[in-house]
Protein backbone atom coordinates (compact mmCIF):
# COMPACT_ATOMS: atom_id res chain seq x y z
CA UNK A 1 0.00 0.00 0.00
CA UNK A 2 1.06 3.71 0.01
CA UNK A 3 2.11 5.32 2.67
CA UNK A 4 -0.51 8.09 1.95
CA UNK A 5 -2.88 4.85 2.85
CA UNK A 6 -0.99 4.13 5.77
CA UNK A 7 -1.79 7.42 6.96
CA UNK A 8 -5.55 7.46 6.51
CA UNK A 9 -5.95 4.52 8.15
CA UNK A 10 -4.13 5.38 11.13
CA UNK A 11 -5.81 9.63 11.15
CA UNK A 12 -1.99 10.45 11.56
CA UNK A 13 -0.95 13.83 10.13
CA UNK A 14 2.44 13.89 8.30
CA UNK A 15 5.70 15.93 10.14
CA UNK A 16 7.85 16.03 7.11
CA UNK A 17 7.99 13.96 3.57
CA UNK A 18 4.78 14.98 2.06
CA UNK A 19 6.31 14.69 -1.10
CA UNK A 20 7.24 10.85 -0.37
CA UNK A 21 3.72 9.95 0.06
CA UNK A 22 2.90 8.33 -3.01
CA UNK A 23 5.80 5.40 -2.36
CA UNK A 24 4.73 1.93 -1.66
CA UNK A 25 5.11 -0.17 1.19
CA UNK A 26 5.61 -3.62 1.94
CA UNK A 27 5.57 -4.61 5.48
CA UNK A 28 5.81 -3.26 8.79
CA UNK A 29 6.80 -3.48 12.29
CA UNK A 30 6.16 -2.36 15.66
CA UNK A 31 8.51 -1.90 17.97
CA UNK A 32 10.07 0.51 20.80
CA UNK A 33 12.90 -1.59 20.96
CA UNK A 34 15.89 -1.04 18.27
CA UNK A 35 17.43 -3.88 19.16
CA UNK A 36 14.60 -6.05 18.21
CA UNK A 37 14.07 -4.26 15.06
CA UNK A 38 17.51 -4.58 14.11
CA UNK A 39 17.48 -8.37 14.14
CA UNK A 40 14.17 -8.93 12.66
CA UNK A 41 13.06 -6.84 9.55
CA UNK A 42 12.83 -6.49 5.72
CA UNK A 43 13.61 -4.05 3.92
CA UNK A 44 11.10 -1.68 2.40
CA UNK A 45 9.00 -1.08 5.32
CA UNK A 46 7.00 1.01 7.90
CA UNK A 47 8.61 1.32 11.76
CA UNK A 48 5.69 1.84 13.92
CA UNK A 49 7.04 2.90 17.31
CA UNK A 50 6.23 4.90 20.94
CA UNK A 51 10.58 5.58 21.40
CA UNK A 52 11.44 9.45 20.65
CA UNK A 53 15.20 9.96 20.02
CA UNK A 54 17.59 10.34 17.34
CA UNK A 55 18.43 6.26 17.06
CA UNK A 56 14.98 5.38 15.77
CA UNK A 57 15.81 7.20 13.17
CA UNK A 58 18.98 5.95 12.46
CA UNK A 59 17.98 2.54 13.13
CA UNK A 60 15.33 3.09 10.26
CA UNK A 61 17.65 4.56 8.01
CA UNK A 62 20.56 1.90 8.54
CA UNK A 63 17.30 -0.41 8.16
CA UNK A 64 17.08 0.78 4.25
CA UNK A 65 13.09 1.76 5.87
CA UNK A 66 10.88 4.87 4.11
CA UNK A 67 8.14 5.48 6.76
CA UNK A 68 8.42 5.76 10.33
CA UNK A 69 5.39 6.40 12.43
CA UNK A 70 4.85 7.69 16.11
CA UNK A 71 2.13 5.80 18.18
CA UNK A 72 0.69 7.39 21.09
CA UNK A 73 0.56 10.73 20.02
CA UNK A 74 4.73 10.85 20.73
CA UNK A 75 6.41 13.88 18.35
CA UNK A 76 9.86 13.80 17.54
CA UNK A 77 12.27 16.46 18.32
CA UNK A 78 13.41 19.38 15.56
CA UNK A 79 16.59 17.65 15.67
CA UNK A 80 14.70 14.01 14.40
CA UNK A 81 12.97 15.50 12.27
CA UNK A 82 16.17 17.12 10.12
CA UNK A 83 17.88 13.62 9.93
CA UNK A 84 14.57 12.34 8.80
CA UNK A 85 14.82 14.85 6.33
CA UNK A 86 18.54 14.17 5.68
CA UNK A 87 17.72 10.53 4.71
CA UNK A 88 14.58 10.66 3.11
CA UNK A 89 12.29 9.10 5.27
CA UNK A 90 8.82 9.95 6.01
CA UNK A 91 7.95 10.76 9.67
CA UNK A 92 3.90 10.12 10.69
CA UNK A 93 2.44 10.76 14.02
CA UNK A 94 -0.99 9.12 15.12
CA UNK A 95 -2.38 8.99 18.73
CA UNK A 96 -3.35 5.55 18.30
CA UNK A 97 -1.80 3.02 20.72
CA UNK A 98 0.75 0.31 19.21
CA UNK A 99 -2.05 -2.51 19.48
CA UNK A 100 -4.63 -0.89 17.28
CA UNK A 101 -1.76 0.74 14.97
CA UNK A 102 -0.49 -2.70 13.95
CA UNK A 103 -4.21 -4.01 13.57
CA UNK A 104 -5.43 -1.77 11.56
CA UNK A 105 -2.26 -1.72 9.23
CA UNK A 106 -2.08 -5.95 9.62
CA UNK A 107 -5.65 -5.96 8.95
CA UNK A 108 -5.40 -3.79 5.22
CA UNK A 109 -3.34 -5.60 4.03
CA UNK A 110 0.51 -4.99 5.38
CA UNK A 111 2.39 -7.59 6.34
CA UNK A 112 4.76 -8.53 9.06
CA UNK A 113 6.97 -10.47 7.65
CA UNK A 114 9.01 -10.86 10.82
CA UNK A 115 11.48 -13.16 8.82
CA UNK A 116 15.21 -13.18 10.54
CA UNK A 117 17.95 -10.50 8.80
CA UNK A 118 21.23 -11.97 8.02
CA UNK A 119 23.36 -13.06 4.89
CA UNK B 1 46.58 -2.98 -2.45
CA UNK B 2 46.34 0.37 -4.25
CA UNK B 3 42.89 0.60 -4.70
CA UNK B 4 42.11 -0.24 -1.47
CA UNK B 5 39.34 2.75 0.18
CA UNK B 6 39.94 3.32 4.04
CA UNK B 7 37.71 5.30 6.31
CA UNK B 8 38.43 6.42 9.71
CA UNK B 9 35.71 7.94 12.34
CA UNK B 10 36.13 8.50 16.18
CA UNK B 11 32.80 7.01 18.53
CA UNK B 12 32.04 9.31 21.31
CA UNK B 13 30.95 7.61 24.15
CA UNK B 14 29.64 10.41 25.98
CA UNK B 15 27.15 11.21 23.06
CA UNK B 16 23.95 8.32 22.78
CA UNK B 17 22.18 11.25 20.38
CA UNK B 18 25.04 11.18 17.83
CA UNK B 19 26.26 7.41 18.26
CA UNK B 20 25.70 6.06 14.89
CA UNK B 21 27.20 8.80 13.15
CA UNK B 22 29.95 6.80 11.74
CA UNK B 23 27.22 4.41 10.51
CA UNK B 24 25.48 6.28 8.37
CA UNK B 25 28.71 8.19 7.00
CA UNK B 26 29.96 4.82 5.78
CA UNK B 27 26.34 4.26 4.47
CA UNK B 28 27.05 7.13 2.76
CA UNK B 29 30.28 5.99 1.11
CA UNK B 30 29.33 2.78 0.29
CA UNK B 31 26.46 3.81 -1.90
CA UNK B 32 28.38 6.57 -3.27
CA UNK B 33 31.02 3.56 -4.50
CA UNK B 34 27.67 1.79 -6.10
CA UNK B 35 27.89 -1.39 -4.31
CA UNK B 36 25.15 -3.93 -4.03
CA UNK B 37 21.97 -2.38 -1.74
CA UNK B 38 21.77 -5.77 0.42
CA UNK B 39 25.58 -5.59 1.34
CA UNK B 40 25.24 -2.00 2.11
CA UNK B 41 22.76 -2.88 4.36
CA UNK B 42 24.24 -5.61 5.86
CA UNK B 43 27.54 -3.90 6.35
CA UNK B 44 26.16 -0.90 8.04
CA UNK B 45 23.77 -2.51 10.37
CA UNK B 46 26.86 -4.44 11.80
CA UNK B 47 28.66 -1.29 12.37
CA UNK B 48 25.84 0.70 13.50
CA UNK B 49 25.34 -2.37 16.15
CA UNK B 50 29.29 -2.28 17.47
CA UNK B 51 29.41 1.89 17.24
CA UNK B 52 26.23 1.52 20.08
CA UNK B 53 28.27 -1.13 22.06
CA UNK B 54 31.03 0.80 22.49
CA UNK B 55 29.03 4.05 23.36
CA UNK B 56 26.51 1.63 25.54
CA UNK B 57 29.43 -0.22 26.98
CA UNK B 58 32.81 1.07 26.54
CA UNK B 59 32.74 4.70 26.73
CA UNK B 60 33.68 5.06 22.78
CA UNK B 61 36.08 3.85 20.80
CA UNK B 62 37.34 3.96 16.92
CA UNK B 63 36.35 2.79 13.92
CA UNK B 64 38.51 1.98 10.52
CA UNK B 65 36.69 0.67 7.31
CA UNK B 66 38.90 -0.86 4.58
CA UNK B 67 37.15 -1.56 1.41
CA UNK B 68 39.17 -3.82 -0.93
CA UNK B 69 38.06 -4.97 -4.38
CA UNK B 70 36.11 -8.24 -2.38
CA UNK B 71 35.71 -7.46 0.79
CA UNK B 72 34.11 -4.52 3.68
CA UNK B 73 36.38 -4.78 6.88
CA UNK B 74 35.33 -2.82 9.39
CA UNK B 75 37.32 -2.89 12.77
CA UNK B 76 36.01 -1.30 15.75
CA UNK B 77 38.20 -0.84 18.94
CA UNK B 78 37.58 -0.04 22.60
CA UNK B 79 39.65 0.80 26.11
CA UNK B 80 36.37 0.21 27.55
CA UNK B 81 35.89 -2.93 30.37
CA UNK B 82 36.22 -5.21 27.72
CA UNK B 83 34.24 -9.07 28.18
CA UNK B 84 34.93 -11.71 30.42
CA UNK B 85 32.82 -14.34 28.65
CA UNK B 86 32.94 -13.65 24.86
CA UNK B 87 30.41 -17.35 24.57
CA UNK B 88 28.17 -16.47 26.41
CA UNK B 89 28.27 -12.29 25.32
CA UNK B 90 27.41 -13.93 21.67
CA UNK B 91 24.30 -15.82 23.24
CA UNK B 92 20.50 -14.12 21.60
CA UNK B 93 19.32 -12.23 24.56
CA UNK B 94 22.34 -12.20 27.16
CA UNK B 95 22.77 -8.29 28.20
CA UNK B 96 24.47 -6.26 30.61
CA UNK B 97 22.89 -3.22 29.85
CA UNK B 98 21.38 -1.03 32.58
CA UNK B 99 17.37 -0.01 32.53
CA UNK B 100 18.75 3.39 30.84
CA UNK B 101 19.96 1.47 28.22
CA UNK B 102 16.92 -0.51 27.64
CA UNK B 103 14.44 2.66 28.02
CA UNK B 104 16.19 4.47 25.18
CA UNK B 105 15.79 1.13 22.97
CA UNK B 106 18.91 -0.76 23.05
CA UNK B 107 20.04 -3.56 25.43
CA UNK B 108 17.91 -6.49 23.64
CA UNK B 109 21.50 -8.84 23.67
CA UNK B 110 20.88 -8.79 20.11
CA UNK B 111 23.99 -6.50 18.63
CA UNK B 112 26.82 -9.22 18.51
CA UNK B 113 24.72 -12.05 17.64
CA UNK B 114 23.39 -9.28 14.33
CA UNK B 115 26.84 -8.49 14.02
CA UNK B 116 27.93 -12.40 13.50
CA UNK B 117 24.67 -12.67 11.68
CA UNK B 118 25.08 -9.77 9.01
CA UNK B 119 28.72 -10.03 8.61
CA UNK B 120 30.56 -13.41 7.02
CA UNK B 121 33.14 -13.29 9.38
CA UNK B 122 33.77 -11.57 12.65
CA UNK B 123 36.87 -12.14 15.46
CA UNK B 124 36.33 -10.25 18.85
CA UNK B 125 39.49 -9.80 20.75
CA UNK B 126 38.82 -8.66 24.32
CA UNK B 127 40.56 -8.40 27.58
CA UNK B 128 39.18 -7.48 30.49
CA UNK B 129 40.41 -3.94 31.76
CA UNK B 130 41.79 -3.44 28.68
CA UNK B 131 39.05 -3.37 25.88
CA UNK B 132 37.84 -4.77 23.19
CA UNK B 133 38.57 -5.28 19.43
CA UNK B 134 36.00 -6.56 16.79
CA UNK B 135 36.54 -7.04 13.08
CA UNK B 136 33.88 -7.60 10.96
CA UNK B 137 34.68 -9.31 7.32
CA UNK B 138 31.77 -8.51 4.58
CA UNK B 139 32.09 -9.99 1.10
CA UNK B 140 31.50 -7.73 -1.55
N1 LIG C 1 32.46 -3.11 23.22
C1 LIG C 1 32.06 -3.77 24.32
N2 LIG C 1 32.73 -3.59 25.49
C2 LIG C 1 32.36 -4.25 26.60
N3 LIG C 1 31.35 -5.12 26.65
C3 LIG C 1 30.64 -5.35 25.53
C4 LIG C 1 30.96 -4.69 24.31
N4 LIG C 1 30.11 -5.12 23.35
C5 LIG C 1 29.30 -6.01 23.97
N5 LIG C 1 29.62 -6.16 25.26
C6 LIG C 1 28.98 -7.09 26.24
O1 LIG C 1 28.31 -8.10 25.54
C7 LIG C 1 26.90 -8.09 25.89
C8 LIG C 1 26.08 -8.47 24.69
O2 LIG C 1 26.20 -7.48 23.66
P1 LIG C 1 25.03 -7.31 22.61
O3 LIG C 1 24.75 -8.65 22.01
O4 LIG C 1 25.35 -6.22 21.68
O5 LIG C 1 23.76 -6.94 23.49
P2 LIG C 1 23.37 -5.56 24.20
O6 LIG C 1 24.24 -4.47 23.65
O7 LIG C 1 21.95 -5.41 23.83
O8 LIG C 1 23.58 -5.77 25.66
C9 LIG C 1 26.66 -6.68 26.39
O9 LIG C 1 25.53 -6.58 27.24
C10 LIG C 1 27.98 -6.39 27.12
O10 LIG C 1 27.99 -7.02 28.39
MG1 LIG D 1 24.47 -4.20 21.61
Amino acid sequence: MKISQVMELLDASVICGEDSLGKHVYSACGSDMMSDVLAYVKDQSVLLTGLVNSQVIRTAEMMDMVCIVFVRSKTPTPEMIELAKESGIVLLASDKRMYEACGKLYASGLCGNGVKNGK
Amino acid sequence: MENNLNFHFAVDGNDFTSAGLASVQLKKALRQLGLDPETIRRASIAMYEGEINMVIHAGGGEADVEVSEDCIKITLADHGPGIKDIAQAMQEGFSTATDHVRSLGFGAGMGLPNMKNYSDKMEIESTPGEGTTITLYINI
